[in-house]
């Protein structure tokens, strides 16, 4: 039976499954719920400094993005850090942290970017005994108005800061939970190690706005016909979120460092593949947020099975595997030649691949054979480009298959089995000659 | 056999009635519209398309129900078929639209074409009306006959800018969906909303009590209008062949049926404890499933050859089996049993097949009946008195639905080729109607 357990930075949890610094992490009741439900630790809803708390607004704080039957694809919000008065906060921190020392207890900090209120609040943070600090640089909406999450997240400078102090005023593990409003992710965690950070966390939420009401022409969710953007996640996000991991991961000066990965981890197949893509444990809130806190049975009873059928006894065994086979497209293999071929017997005749590459792609399949209904890929046309596959309501009915001998029909060239790549190409004038 | 026929009314407590008698399907919500419109693949030359005599975008009105615009697939559906509502309650889209639909290919279970298009017919038919007329032309056609061929004419004549003048014999416009159709598929008086829908473009006046052949006369209207169409139906009935088969406790289904679908207290229609049916088609099914819903003990349907050779479609041959019928494949009535002037059950003869021939096996049974329904197909009667040419027994028509003679058209079941469909007396309708529209705009 593979073993779940997960060391991250020193922080031990029974599995890799943590719930993140969100409305479900914001109290003991629902922390202890998580934990009796079996989430193997909580990243507790942010704190901000003491003083008369926080104010959310009084209306709709999420909108969505549904697929059919009202799945929920996309979950966006503008709800501010923790409203609860700092000191209950921390006395319930402390307070769950004692009973329940099996379990990861990390805390979500944002205030001033003054090193004195993060030496203060580390101070009583500390003092509640919980595994580590997550610093929060990436709430989008609200807070970074006032100079604090996102708009420390966006200044590299501020986040090597940041981290550097807490490192400096606190023994506990640092976490950099970054934001994905930024161009290039590498350096805002560059930043965040160059400070002394242990780990960093992403992906937080993506600035959004999920509809426009038409009759009052409010942004939605909409308070008293306004609208704010808020912060993007859900399953929407997860690709957006691993493509992200992925730089990081393959990035040479943060290669091998400790990531947390968080970003529409629905299933305990998408956790298995932030942890391929070299991620240490993962953070859940939306796939909670919409199914309850059970969904985690599913999760750790999936890793486990598929570890098993795998022969992976650790997380540590598979962890990082995909990373050194996210490449540059100039480094893509140009001599590799696939072709779609369409299963006859699984084909149900909807047409939809040859709407697809008839109209918008590469007229490579054909919609009639001696006069009747009938969809085949034509070898001469097909550039592989998988559109068809992806369309195709049937699963496994189009396959892409690889030409691995003769000539490619399309180009009549002959099919290489070397590996050769646009750096190499003649068609591009900066290429070099592979070495003879 | 000896006791005396057991014919009643009130077999039934109203209310009995009245749930037997509801929504055979009930409507889609809200919700399930979406969901199940979230199913269509929005096929490529779409086969389900194809499959609709009507040629209904059905794609595209799919796609404008999931896109939260019903009213926008209603128009999609009325532009092809403006009896879209009715067809969506009685096509039998098992074997049309549903049948063809790719989801039926992959996993049994089609688009609920049926279902969706009600949806969006249900929703626009109350609204303003969503077509408006082109200017007047000064035209004027005679549609005869205020069934499904006439009023899908009559429409989009009037939407062309003629003036139309519909000649009905019966007292109500609707032709079978007012008289025919089985009462539980078009409930709440469906039948006479829909024919105020379609009338509500304007253009069109209906005349009532005018059945051709008697003071109406082709020849007049010929004079009379720029054009005309026919849309005549079936009056004529089938006869069983049988000595004594004239007797009371001897019915045509489609009499018995009309009777039905007018009354308006079902409990005081009287309806037999043993109940024979003989036939195998739609109406058939009809007269049988609401014998027995309207509280008779046995009903038995007569059919001389086997279940694939039905006209019923499977799914209606499961409906009468689910509601209590019994269906007896493979035998044929040869005598009509006669007790003090009235028939009182019939003896069969069981059929088989000898290359390729229906024959008697020679052994019979008896079964009695206090009511026994002819429901063995209805025919044309030649209300033009042979002025049309025929073909098979019906008018012969070419493909723009144009008849023997310039400046008549006809459509629905009396022509040659008529498939019995509301939805392709719509389409015939429909058709002849661009034909008499360029007809007379040449």
């Amino acid at each position: 039976m593979a073993d779940l357990r997960s060391n991250f930075i020193g922080i031990k949890s029974p599995n890799p499954f943590w719930l993140a610094s969100a409305p479900p992490t914001d109290k003991e009741y629902n922390v202890v719920r998580a934990f009796k439900a079996g989430w193997g630790g909580v990243v507790w809803k942010t704190l901000g400094e003491d003083g008369p708390p926080v104010v959310n607004v009084n209306g709709p704080r999420y909108g969505a993005i549904h697929g059919a039957d009202r799945r929920l694809l996309g979950l966006n919000n503008i709800e501010l850090i923790t409203d609860r008065p700092l000191h209950i906060n921390l006395q319930e921190i402390k307070k769950v942290k004692r009973e329940w020392k099996d379990r990861a207890l990390v805390v979500s900090l944002m205030v001033p970017c003054e090193e004195t209120p993060w030496k203060k609040i580390l101070k009583e943070v500390e003092d509640t005994e919980c595994d580590g600090v997550e610093l929060n640089f990436g709430c989008p909406h609200g807070m970074s108005e006032r100079g604090m999450g996102a708009a420390v997240g966006q200044v590299p400078e501020y986040i090597e800061m940041v981290a550097r102090w807490c490192k400096q005023h606190s023994r506990l593990p640092v976490i950099v939970k970054l934001t994905p409003n930024i161009t290039d992710i590498r350096k805002p965690a560059q930043a965040a190690f160059r400070g002394g950070a242990d780990a960093v966390s992403l992906i937080n939420t993506i600035n959004s706005i999920t509809h426009v009401d038409l009759d009052s022409f409010s942004p939605m969710p909409s308070i008293d016909g306004k609208g704010s953007h808020g912060g993007y996640c859900g399953p929407a996000v997860k690709p957006i979120a691993l493509s992200m991991v992925s730089e990081i991961a393959r990035d040479k000066v943060t290669h091998g460092k400790p990531i947390s990965a968080i970003g529409g981890i629905t299933t305990w197949r998408d956790a298995a593949e932030f942890i391929a893509m070299s991620a240490g444990n993962v953070q859940v809130c939306t796939a909670a947020m919409t199914y309850g806190f059970k969904i985690v049975d599913e999760m750790t009873a999936g890793l486990a099975r598929w570890m098993d059928e795998k022969g992976y006894s650790t997380i540590e065994e598979f962890r990082g595997r995909a990373v050194p086979n996210v490449t540059d497209w100039q480094f893509l293999n140009l001599n590799y030649i696939a072709k779609a071929k369409i299963d006859q017997d699984a084909c149900i005749k909807c047409g939809r691949c040859y709407a697809a590459c008839e109209d918008t792609s590469h007229q490579a399949i054909m919609k009639e054979k001696d006069g009747k209904r009938h969809f085949e890929v034509m070898d001469n046309e097909c550039v592989a480009c998988n559109l068809c596959v992806e369309v195709c309501p049937v699963e496994n009915c189009i396959t892409m298959v690889q030409q691995t001998s003769g000539t490619d029909a399309r180009t009549g060239k002959k099919i290489s089995k070397d590996y050769a790549n646009w750096t190499q190409h003649p068609n591009n004038p900066m290429s070099v000659k592979a070495a003879e | 056999m000896a006791k005396a026929a057991d014919i009643q009314s009130k077999r039934l407590s109203k209310q009995q009635l009245a749930t037997n008698f509801g929504d055979l399907h009930p409507p889609l919500s809200d919700h399930e519209a979406l969901v199940e419109s979230d199913r269509c693949y929005f096929c490529h030359d779409a086969p389900c398309m194809t499959a609709c005599p009507t040629t209904i975008d059905i794609p595209l009105f799919i796609r404008e129900i999931q896109a939260g615009h019903p009213k926008s697939a209603a128009k999609t559906i009325f532009n092809q078929n403006i009896l879209g509502g009715m067809c969506a309650r009685v096509c039998p889209t098992e074997t049309l639209c549903e049948e063809a639909c790719v989801r039926q290919a992959a996993e049994g279970k089609p688009v609920k074409i049926g279902l969706l298009q009600r949806y969006a017919t249900d929703q626009a038919m109350s609204e303003k009306h969503p077509f408006t007329r082109a200017k007047a032309t000064g035209k004027k056609v005679a549609v005869v006959g205020a069934g499904p061929a006439g009023l899908a004419c009559a429409h989009r004549l009037a939407m062309h800018g003629h003036t139309v003048t519909i000649f009905e014999a019966r007292k109500k416009s609707g032709g079978l969906n007012e008289y025919g159709i089985a009462a539980y598929k078009a409930v709440d008086s469906f039948a006479a909303k829909e024919v105020e829908f379609v009338l509500s473009i304007g253009g069109i006046k209906v005349e009532h009590g005018q059945a051709l052949g008697k003071k109406l006369k082709l020849a007049q209207l010929q004079k009379d209008f720029d054009a005309v169409f026919l849309g005549l139906g079936l009056a004529g009935v089938n006869d069983l062949g049988l000595k004594n088969d004239d007797l009371p406790g001897i019915e045509d289904a489609v009499d018995y049926i009309a009777e039905l679908r007018q009354a308006s207290d079902l409990s005081k229609l009287k309806v037999g404890r043993n109940v024979v049916v003989i036939g195998g088609g739609m109406t058939a099914i009809d007269i049988a499933v609401q014998s027995k819903l309207l509280g008779a003990e046995n009903v038995t349907i007569l059919y001389r050859r086997g279940a694939a050779h039905m006209k019923a479609s499977p799914f209606e041959q499961d409906l009468a089996q689910t509601k209590g019928v019994l269906i007896k494949h493979w035998v044929a009535p040869k005598k009509v049993l006669v007790k003090a002037g009235k028939a009182v059950g019939l003896k069969c003869e069981y059929t088989t097949e000898k290359a390729k021939k229906l024959v008697g096996t020679g052994e019979t049974f008896d079964i009695p009946a206090d009511m026994i329904f002819k429901a063995i197909g209805q025919t044309y009667a030649d209300a033009a008195t042979g002025a049309l040419k025929l073909e098979q027994g019906r008018i012969k028509v070419d493909a723009e639905k144009r008849t023997s003679i310039t400046g008549i058209w006809a459509g629905g079941d009396c022509i040659a080729g008529g498939k019995d469909l509301t939805v392709a007396s719509v389409d015939d309708g429909r058709r002849a109607a661009e034909s008499i529209h360029s007809y007379l705009s040449a």
